[in-house]
């Protein structure tokens, strides 16, 4: 089976949906001739022609804004956001128009696209090229938000994201572009070949939305991550010998509860883990869920490691991204209780 | 280290911030004589298909055809047929009708809210009139004329304006955020701008699948001021979008006179220029300035000549809406004064004048009018008025969040049930 990273998987699930459906069309800053920064879209204009994929103006809001035109015509717009800190141009044609048109139409119009976008840090990105803004998106009602961790995921979750008739959100761990990434920075980078993940079949297939993956089954402790994170997790469960459960969402929304569900009632501990600021992240809705469905299961407090509370610093980058130490101090505890 | 520059150290005047006010409050006598109204018919016309530049002296002109006589003068006469102007006034007629019943309606308690359109019925209807049925119009809240014009049921509005049984949004959105995709009418979004970017996406899907059809989208003076709308005419340039974008310049957003939205340094019509889009500016209190101003337009998109910016100068002549008391910002009788006066005054004296109408017949247009919207209301308010819906369809209110009703939304959908039954003391569904 070939191997991709997960850009390549990316481009081919672009590839595969455009070819099947003509009513797709690609566009965002640098996505037409050039391909797009990280080469997401490469080859796609010169494939299907400048109607089908293009670029366009830097303004997010006008992105977002032709694109729901576009969905009422009746195409199914992917459109690319440059850097998931650049989104909140488009957020009010996000979180006012497209979220809602189901809605507000009863069904008359509806908003059958994707938003990609890579997010997340590690990569001495800074302020603006770091941050994880999911739960801006998880807390709107309407949208869903989709987190790739693999190239096999990547893949099959964004075709299957492109044929979902609900918008979705899909932010992509630019960490993880060439390979996974465990959280030790002082290491070499390792690419996605030697990943099992990375064997992406060609053509069709699609991972289903909703539906989370039990990356590592284990019985002591369940860890949630998703994106980066769970490189990171399943690094940190490893190294520290815990026989922990460590379930890769995939889906923010729509979650799949029944997952967690189970594994928590198994373990009776949970650590959930995010690369997001703290307060009020995705990982504070994991805590409240799990403690309203699992509260006589658990036995130990449900722990969350995430990133501090502070905009994205460059220096301070392995300070802050939630590495090793923090995972290892956080599990430890968890376990201790 | 130096010390920090002061104004009063330097040999310059002190700045001064500029905040724009009108020329008359509540209490002073509004004189318009400053306005400039160009003569009716002296504006030219160039070629449809002309580059966007031939058009831009018209920026600062206005684009008159009826003269103070009611007469069709000059090369924007759209020489249409007696039944097309009287079918244009018949629906302006009945959207001032059916406006002011149901700003009744709001102070009886039938509803929540309510927005007239007291003076700009033209500028919707003849747009309406002028575009194809199946060309696709983004509307602000003030553009109802569009859908009556296009044949939309008044009562289907009214039960919208109702959230009663027979609306078709099920009570989830706002008095007059219609929605019709079978008469071309997009949703409307109580977030203003939004639907500028939106109509550009529209036209340009309609251009991706070589599609004969074009968009139109409104916007308000005051609202040309939000980001969408220059994200809106970016687009339309850059990608030569089949799009007609109208801003109707009712000379107030709200309690703001449009030199807070940038109309004291130039007219809205000019914003093309920088763009490179065709622009006008046209008398919206002229049935047939704004029906040839669209149809030129629709000629340019029609022909992949590119997008046109159209002002509709016009006159807010009520409240914003329901919630609104405009002696609190400005005086009372400033829409008497309005010189461009009144749009169905203006088409009917233009009908008379052509032997196609008379004062008989007029007032029995209006009769016809009031009693087609007293009978759509009677219908309408026997599906029930907004003080007694809400609870029969609480299952509706979870649905369409989603194509299909996630886990949560069941929960919370059982949950809202479960409060309903306990309130009511009986099942719903």
């Amino acid at each position: 089976m070939p191997t991709k990273n997960m850009i390549e998987a990316i481009n081919d699930a672009h590839r595969v949906t455009m070819a099947a459906d003509p009513d797709i069309v690609v566009f965002g800053e640098d996505v037409g001739y050039f391909g797009g920064v990280f080469r997401a879209t490469a080859g796609l204009q010169q494939e299907f022609g400048k109607t089908r994929c293009f670029d366009a103006p830097i303004s997010e809001g006008g992105i977002i804004g032709a694109a729901v035109g576009m969905a009422a015509y009746g195409l199914k717009p992917v459109v690319e956001i440059q850097f998931a800190d650049y989104i909140y141009p488009g957020y009010d044609q996000i979180v006012s128009e497209v979220a809602r048109m189901r809605y507000r139409t009863a069904g008359e119009w509806t908003m059958p696209m994707v938003i990609r976008s890579p997010y997340g840090g590690g990569i001495f990105g800074g302020q603006t090229h770091s941050q994880s803004p999911e739960a801006l998106f998880t807390h709107v009602a309407g949208l869903k938000v989709v987190i790739p961790s693999t190239p096999l995921d990547a893949k099959g979750l964004l075709i299957a994201a492109i044929e979902d008739p609900d918008p979705v959100l899909f932010f992509e761990p630019k960490r993880i572009y060439n390979g996974p990434f465990d959280g030790h920075h002082d290491r070499p980078v390792t690419p996605w070949a030697r990943h099992p993940d990375s064997e992406v079949p060609d053509g069709h297939y699609t991972v289903p939305l909703g539906k989370a993956r039990i990356v590592r089954p284990g019985n002591d402790l369940t860890v949630i991550a998703y994106g980066t994170m769970v490189h990171v997790a399943l690094a940190a469960v490893e190294e520290n010998g815990i026989d922990a459960e460590v379930i890769d969402l995939r889906t923010l929304v729509p979650l799949d509860i029944a997952t967690i569900e189970e594994s928590v009632k198994k373990t009776g501990r949970a650590l959930v883990v995010q690369e997001a600021t703290k307060t009020s992240g995705f990982g504070s809705e994991l805590a409240t869920l799990i403690q309203e469905r699992c509260f006589y299961h658990l036995e130990a407090p449900v722990a969350r490691v995430t990133g501090w509370d502070t905009p994205y610093p460059h220096a301070y980058e392995w300070i802050y991204f939630p590495g090793p130490i923090r995972m290892r101090q956080a599990l430890e505890k968890v376990m201790a209780e | 280290m130096s010390e920090p520059a002061s104004p009063t150290l330097r040999n310059a005047p002190r700045l001064a911030l500029h905040v724009p006010e009108p020329t008359y409050r509540p209490g002073d006598t509004p004189d318009f004589s400053k306005v400039v109204v160009p003569a009716a018919g002296s504006a030219p016309r160039p070629d449809s298909s002309a580059p966007s530049a031939d058009s831009h002296p018209l920026v600062n002109h206005l684009v008159r055809v009826l003269d103070e006589d009611g007469r069709a003068v000059g090369p924007w006469d759209p020489r249409l047929s007696p039944d097309i102007l009287r079918k244009m006034l018949a629906d302006m007629v009945t959207v001032r009708v059916f406006d002011d019943r149901m700003y009744r309606a709001q102070r009886q308690g039938k509803t929540s809210f309510y927005m007239k359109c007291t003076g700009e019925e033209a500028i919707a209807v003849a747009a309406a009139t002028a575009l194809d049925r199946d060309d696709m119009c983004f509307p602000t809240y003030r553009q109802q004329g569009l859908l009556v014009a296009r044949g939309y049921p008044l009562v289907d509005m009214m039960c919208q304006i109702y959230s009663n049984a027979g609306d078709k949004l099920h009570g989830r959105q706002l008095p007059i955020m219609y929605s019709d995709k079978p008469h071309g009418f997009f949703s409307i979004s109580g977030n203003l701008g939004t639907q500028y970017p939106q109509a550009v996406g529209w036209a340009m899907a309609s251009a991706i699948k070589g599609d004969s059809r074009i968009a139109m989208g409104w916007i308000g003076e005051g609202a040309t001021a939000e980001g969408d709308f220059h994200s809106a005419l970016t687009f339309a340039a850059v990608y030569q979008a089949p799009v007609i974008l109208a801003v109707v310049n009712n000379q107030w957003a709200i309690s703001s006179f449009s030199g807070i939205a940038g109309a004291e340094q130039s007219t809205f019509a000019a914003r093309a220029v920088g763009y490179g889009i065709a622009g006008l500016r046209v008398d919206g209190n002229d049935a047939l300035a704004v029906y040839a101003a669209v149809q030129w337009a629709s000629e340019r998109a029609r022909a992949n000549a590119g997008p046109s910016l159209i002002e509709f100068f016009t006159y807010r002549a009520e409240g914003h809406s329901t919630s609104d008391d405009p002696t609190g910002y400005r005086p009372a009788g400033e829409a008497q004064q309005w010189p461009l006066g009144d749009p169905v005054e203006r088409l009917k004296a233009h009908l008379v004048g052509l032997g196609e109408w008379d004062d008989e017949r007029h007032a029995a247009l209006v009769a016809d009018a009031d009693k087609a919207v007293r009978a759509a209301q009677k219908q309408a308010e026997a599906q029930g008025i907004l003080p007694q819906q809400g609870f029969d369809r609480i299952g509706s209110m979870f649905e369409d969040v989603y194509s299909d009703t996630p886990w949560h939304l069941a929960e919370q959908r059982d949950a809202a049930l479960g409060e309903a039954r306990i309130f009511l003391g009986r099942d719903v569904a």
